[in-house]
Formats: C-alpha cells, structure tokens, sequence
C-alpha cells in the first residue's frame, strides 16, 4: 500500500495533507495522533471509503481514484471505534449477514464467535450487548472473512484482558500469514509491542 | 447481475425483513398512524356517508403516499456509517442493497396498503372493485413508493442538505402513482379503461428503478 503526497477534504476542511506512507506485506503499522488529528479519516482512506482530493494511493493494487478500487473492498477489514452491527440483530445474526453479502460459509459463525469468547451470547441482540462484545463480534467476523489488509481503530478500547490478548494475537497471526495491518491507538506502549513500526498524524500530517 | 448479486440482495431483504420484526416500527406505530389519519377525514367532513364514499378512495391513496414514503425513507436512511462502511468493505453491491431495500420496503408497504385499506374500507363504504385490478394496483404502487423512497434516503445520506430535500423529491415523482392509482379505481368504478393509468405507474416505477440501480454506486461514493 502506498500513498504518495495524499490529500483529504471532506466539506471545505482539508483533514489530511501530504500524507505519504509505505506499507508492505507482512507489516504491523501503528498509527497515533491527538483527537481530531485525522487517524479515523486515514483509516477510511485506506479502507477505500473516501478518495484523496491531492496526490494518489495504491492499496492491495487498487488506484484510491479508480473505480478498481471497489474490487479490493472485500478484502479489507476495519474494525472501527464505533460498532458497525445492526442493533436489531443477534450477534450471531450479525455474522450470518456478513457471512452471506461477503459469500463465505457459514459453518464458521459458531467457531468465530466461540474464538472470540461469545458462544454464550451469540443469541443476544447486538443492541443489548455491551460495547465490548460488539467490539468482539467485529473482531469475529474478521476472523470469518479472508483479509489482506486489516485496520483496526483502538482495537484495545472497551476490551478486558482476554480480549486484548485475542487481539493481538489476531494481529500477529494476520501479519505471519503475509497481511497487513494498521492500528490506530492512544496507547503508544501497547502499541509499540506489537508494532514493527509507528507513525504519528499531528495536524493532518504524518511525521 | 451475477448469483452473488442476487444472495446480496436475498441477504439485504432478510436483514430488513428481521430488523422490522424486532423494532415493529410500522406495526406498531405506522399502520396506527395511518389509521388514525384516515379517521379523522370523518370526524372533520361529518357523517355524510355518500360524500365520505366519493373522498374515500382518493383519501385512502394520500394516507399511503404520505406514509408509504415515509416509511421506505425511514427504513432506507436508518443505516449509521459505521454500519454503511461494513457493509462496502463485505463487498455488498450498491445496487444489490438497492434492490434489497426497496424489496423490504415494498413487504412493508404492502403490508401498510393491506391494513389501511381494510380500515378505509370500513370508515368510507368504500366498493372493492375488480379485485385482480385492485391487487396490481396496489403493488405497483407499494414498490413505486418503495423505490422512491429508498431513492430518496440514498439522495438525502449523500448531500449535505440532508432531509430538507425529502419534501422535494418526493412530491414530483409521486403525484403520477397517486394521479394513476386514483385514477385507475376511478376507471373501474365508471367503467373506463384503466390500462392507461396503470402503464403510467408501471412507467414511474421502471424510471426510478433505472435511476436508483444506476445512482445506487455514485451516490455511495460521493
């Protein structure tokens, strides 16, 4: 993934400027930045959700302005700060729908949410789960789906310590088996552990 | 459109389908509503039971425009971005959850038009004329509105106007079902041809199709 002198402006505010980053195969990247510094717009640029209005980007092959770009969606995952599940829905239902819209099997919804700790509350509406467990089942549905490039938006937040440990144990499973991964966090000794790498957003800039 | 596309769209409608069931937002608060509405057309008018007849039809089709779309709306532009952004990184088509949402709105409305409908025909005397006609009527009509308002919550999510521009691009695009849906019960209860009137809301529903299958990626994108 590379991005080269890119630029993001959503309304009339310039969020990120001149941003330039290489990320290869196999890398773990953390990203850290103050609130409002733009790590959640960096991650949606990644993530192909929002083109750059300066500069050009390559992600998994894909030109961020190129319509090529909606080819590689399905093999990027982001795990945001705010759930993304469907309140109405169980957790378990939650992972049949991304299993069917993404095309995979379903035989795995009962071992994904078993990895993830939630065999127990797999019938229980994503609303009335706790910001943890939805952040859980996000992580299984992860696991459910092939990724190449994983995003991950303080993955450590609203988790107890076995989650962490699933965590971070899915980050360096994906980076061993050849993927990528950016992790946007306060915690810049967590992530420093699991890092090969870090880089830091000050005022929509990378240093 | 491949075997993927339509299991999305399959995926889609389930997903709305469920999401209804639990919320019961148009159960329990929709179709009462509606019923309501209807209810206070004879209250306002008085007990005249043959003028109440001749405004029945015409009522009963304004209480499922204004609802219907509010309904497709509703249902359409209730996705936060989080869940808008899962959904794009699953690979889920644009138009695939365009069809899927129209297709759930449309077993809402139809629904809707079903309840309300039965109400209306109590409240107004209303004659249920040529069935067969009534039924197609009243689906063409549930997924015109089902795609106008899905189109429409897809607009509104992509501008910064924001639901300020429902009234407006709504009212146009829905006067020809209402014109062809009175007309068409008009034409039956008189003994005139409807097929016009009816190829009319055929034609509406085929040109927001188009457009909303079409706009579903751009209007995603922007």
């Amino acid at each position: 993934m590379v991005l080269d002198s890119v630029g993001v402006q959503i309304g009339s505010t310039l969020i990120l400027r001149d941003v330039n980053l290489e990320i290869t195969a196999g890398e773990v990247v953390g990203l850290f930045g103050a609130n409002g510094a733009g790590k959640t717009t960096a991650l949606r640029l990644i993530a192909t959700l929002i083109r750059p209005a300066q500069g050009s980007g390559v992600v998994l092959g894909a030109d961020l302005a190129s319509p090529e770009r909606y080819d590689v969606r399905r093999r990027i995952g982001m795990v945001g700060h705010v759930p993304g599940l469907f309140p109405e829905l169980t957790l378990a239902e939650n992972l049949r729908y991304a299993g069917r819209v993404a095309g995979v099997s379903l035989d795995r919804v009962d071992e994904v949410l078993a990895a993830v700790g939630l065999s127990g509350a797999a019938n229980r509406l994503a609303g009335a789960s706790s910001h943890g467990m939805q952040r859980r089942t996000e992580f299984a549905r992860e696991l459910m789906i092939d990724r190449s490039l994983l995003l991950l938006d303080e993955p450590h937040s609203a988790l107890d310590r076995d989650a962490v440990d699933l965590v971070e144990g899915l980050i360096e499973r994906k980076a061993a088996e050849g993927g990528a991964v950016v992790v946007v966090s306060h915690d810049r000794d967590r992530i420093n552990a699991i890092a090969h790498r870090s880089v830091e957003l000050t005022g929509g800039t990378l240093t | 459109m491949t075997t993927g596309f339509w299991h999305q769209v399959r995926a889609v409608v389930d997903r709305d389908l469920l999401r209804e069931r639990r919320s019961g937002d148009v159960l329990w608060i929709t179709i009462p509503f509606g019923a309501l509405a209807l209810l206070l057309v004879p209250l306002a008018v008085g007990t005249d039971a043959e003028l109440l007849r001749e405004i029945g039809v015409g009522m009963y089709w304004v209480v499922v425009m204004l609802f219907g779309v509010l309904v497709a709306v509703g249902k359409a532009s209730r996705e936060t971005l989080p869940q808008q952004d899962a959904s794009s990184l699953l690979g889920l088509d644009p138009a695939a959850g365009f069809i899927g949402r129209t297709a759930s709105s449309t077993v809402l409305l139809l629904a809707f038009e079903v309840v309300v409908g039965i109400v209306a025909v109590g409240l107004y005397n209303i004659d249920v004329l040529g069935p067969g006609w009534l039924i197609l009527t009243l689906s063409i009509a549930a997924i015109g509105l089902a795609l106008l308002g899905t189109l429409t919550a897809a607009i509104v999510n992509s501008s910064s106007a924001g639901a300020a521009l429902v009234p407006l691009l709504v009212a146009p695009l829905s006067v020809p079902l209402l014109l062809g849906a009175t007309q068409a019960y008009d034409g039956l209860r008189y003994g005139h041809a409807i097929l016009s009137w009816v190829l009319l809301m055929v034609a509406v529903v085929v040109v927001v199709a188009m457009i909303g299958v079409l706009a579903a990626r751009p209007l995603q994108e922007s």
